[in-house]
């Protein structure tokens, strides 16, 4: 056999998702986000929804998240992104909307934009990469940051009785009616990755069947923020972050 | 429908304009002068008729943000709210001139600074024309003076806003929101549909088909010389607009040696001393900015040599005075008379601001 016939179609067993173009990617070495992205890029294509889909990108490390996937996108204010899901999807309701959005993003200034576009069952998916920390800024502490854990703006570890509790927030989004899958992934190994892929498809699929808002968080690693190797990163994630944000379905309606 | 002659509130008139306009949606949270629209907006249910999208939002910040959203895939949205909800909403605003989105504002103002009172301001002028958000940018801003105007302005509004990819502001007070007067409503026009908008918006972002390249919405440019060129070229588009979309109205101006320059509800009580004035002999007139920004300050500065002094009536502590002072180049007295807090004068005080100028 040589070279040519080896390099055919019915040989191949991995390719790049269709989706993803070839800007250089900016994320660091060992980080959550480039996975997530190619798993959203494959379930987008899988699904067959490539032009009918409008994602939503954050302010953090995933700002540029436009660049990467070959869809339309609408850049978000920072924390704003559930809100110009809301009106993208109320407004063209056959189209598949999803936000992507950190931890900061999420669960700090846009609280309220998350918590009322869930409790009002938007038929969108929420992409929530969780990693404990502010990214984008240089590491500063994320309302996910665990009890003790250093940032740049908690330098002696996160003081509980000053800056309050690592906040569980997809375990209160599960509380709200208008939520109808609530997931907790991570993508560090490769059964979690499958895991994690079929948790989007399914949250994909709801918002096009109209079930009501999906959060899919991927408790993440940020190598960089939590200066640590890419390898000892997702160690330290297994070890600390596990324990407080359990992998699971929370919730499936 | 076709044309129809109502007696509405200034409010009122603004929800009924947006559906016959065939607005797509509009995004609100209540607060009082303006909550009619939203209420209006709501008993109508345009979402059975025209299928226009209308929805209560958290907070004034989620609903720009809505707005935002809805302008980033081509359609016509709206938002509305009263001067510290406008607060709360310059962030999304920023953003629309930013990334260069249609989208009208509505602001009810009411008095300020902080929460204030629920009457009627104007106070909120340098928050509008000066800037309000962070960074460079204009927004298109009208000040109706009238019920019939505030429907009217809607699609002036809406058609400046598409016609330049640029934010625009109906700025009015609680006055011109809570009178009720006879409008003339237009005959309702359709939605426009999706491929409508893929024509007329080829950037919106509506789903990539495979013929072009994704459409990003975007404020963001981290390389500074593209950022200049970017704001280069919003500059050259506030000059188009500037040379292009003034808009004013004159009473009485013809011989007159007293100007008044008044806008929105200041400028109705205006109308009424410049009779009074007449009365008296004196030869008064009304120049009534419509446009604030784009301000007519070509047309003002012609005046300079035809009149003997300008009262600048305002219902706040005199900011537009300072824009009239600059079109003139000072070389007329300019004087300012107002009231604050949510006061309205009287068109007797302001008269006798107006013979006070008399040298
Ligand atoms: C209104 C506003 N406040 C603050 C910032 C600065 N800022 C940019 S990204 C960010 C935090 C991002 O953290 P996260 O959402 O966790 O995303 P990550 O970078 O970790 O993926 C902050 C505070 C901003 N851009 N806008
Ligand atoms: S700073 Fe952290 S979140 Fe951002 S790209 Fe690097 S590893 Fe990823
Ligand atoms: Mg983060």
């Amino acid at each position: 056999m040589n070279m040519q016939e080896i390099i055919s179609p019915e040989n191949v067993v991995y390719q790049k998702p269709r989706l993803m173009n070839d800007h250089p990617m900016h994320y660091c070495p060992g980080c959550s986000h480039g996975v997530v992205h190619k798993l959203i890029a494959e379930v987008i294509d899988e699904m067959g929804l490539a032009e009918q889909t409008i994602g939503i990108a954050p302010v953090g490390c995933a700002v540029f998240a436009y660049n990467y996937l070959d869809i339309d996108w609408i850049e978000a204010a920072h924390g704003r992104a559930p809100a110009i899901a809301t009106a993208v999807k109320r407004l063209n309701p056959g189209k598949m909307v999803f936000t992507y959005q950190g931890d900061g993003d999420l669960a700090a200034i846009g609280t309220a934009e998350t918590i009322h576009a869930c409790n009002r069952g938007e038929n969108v998916v929420i992409v929530f990469i969780n990693n404990a920390i502010y990214g984008m800024t240089g590491g500063q502490m994320a309302p996910t940051t665990l009890d003790g854990m250093k940032t740049a703006t908690c330098p002696y570890g996160r003081n509980v009785s000053l800056n309050g509790y690592p906040l569980k927030i997809s375990d209160l989004l599960a509380q709200l009616e208008g939520t109808c899958l609530i997931t907790r992934e991570a993508v560090h190994t490769a059964a979690a990755i499958r895991r994690g892929k079929k948790a989007l498809r399914k949250a994909f699929e709801n918002a096009m069947a109209g079930k009501g808002s999906s959060v899919v968080e991927f408790v993440s690693t940020c190598a960089s923020g939590w200066k640590m190797t890419p390898e000892q990163a997702n160690q330290w994630m297994v070890e600390n972050m596990f324990p407080l944000y359990p992998l699971g379905t929370l919730k499936d309606k | 429908m076709a044309n129809e002659i109502k007696l509405l509130k200034g409010n009122e008139a603004i929800a009924h304009a947006a559906i016959r306009y065939g607005a797509d949606g509009y995004f609100g949270y209540p607060i009082t002068p303006q909550s009619e629209i939203m209420e209006t907006l709501m008993e109508e249910q345009p979402w059975e008729t025209t299928g226009m999208v209308v929805l209560q939002a958290e907070s004034e910040v989620a609903a720009i943000n809505m707005v935002y959203g809805g302008a980033a895939c081509g359609k016509r949205v709206m938002t509305s709210s009263s001067s510290p909800g406008i607060s709360l909403k310059q962030e999304g605003i920023s953003y629309m001139a930013g990334a260069e989105l249609p989208g009208l504002i509505v602001n009810v103002m009411r008095g300020g600074p902080g929460l204030g009172t629920i009457q009627p301001s104007q106070a909120d002028y340098f928050q509008t024309v000066k800037g309000g958000g962070h960074g460079d940018y204009r927004l298109i801003t009208l000040a109706p003076a009238s019920v019939q105007e505030m429907a009217d302005h809607v699609a002036l509004g809406f058609d400046l806003s598409f016609k330049y990819n640029n934010p625009a502001m109906i700025l009015t007070d609680g006055v011109i929101g809570q009178m009720m007067e006879k409008v003339v409503l237009p005959e309702q026009r359709p939605r426009r549909t999706e491929d409508d908008i893929r024509r007329e918006q080829p950037w919106a972002a509506l789903g990539k088909p495979a013929s072009r390249k994704p459409n990003v919405i975007t404020s963001l440019e981290l390389d500074s010389a593209i950022m200049e060129q970017n704001n280069i070229r919003f500059q050259a588009k506030y000059k188009t607009i500037e040379a292009s979309e003034v808009r004013y109205e004159t009473f009485k101006c013809a011989d007159a040696d007293y100007l008044i320059v008044a806008f929105g509800s200041a400028a109705r009580i205006s109308q009424k001393v410049v009779e009074l004035a007449r009365k008296q002999g004196i030869k008064a007139g009304l120049f009534r900015p419509i446009t604030l920004w784009p301000f007519p300050t070509k047309a003002l500065n012609a005046c300079k040599e035809k009149v003997k002094g300008i009262l600048v009536v305002e219902l706040n502590a005199g900011q537009m005075v300072e824009d009239v002072k600059l079109a003139v180049e000072c070389k007329v007295p300019v004087a300012y008379y107002g009231r604050l807090g949510g006061i309205v004068p009287t068109p007797q005080e302001v008269l006798e601001a107006l013979l006070s100028l008399q040298v």
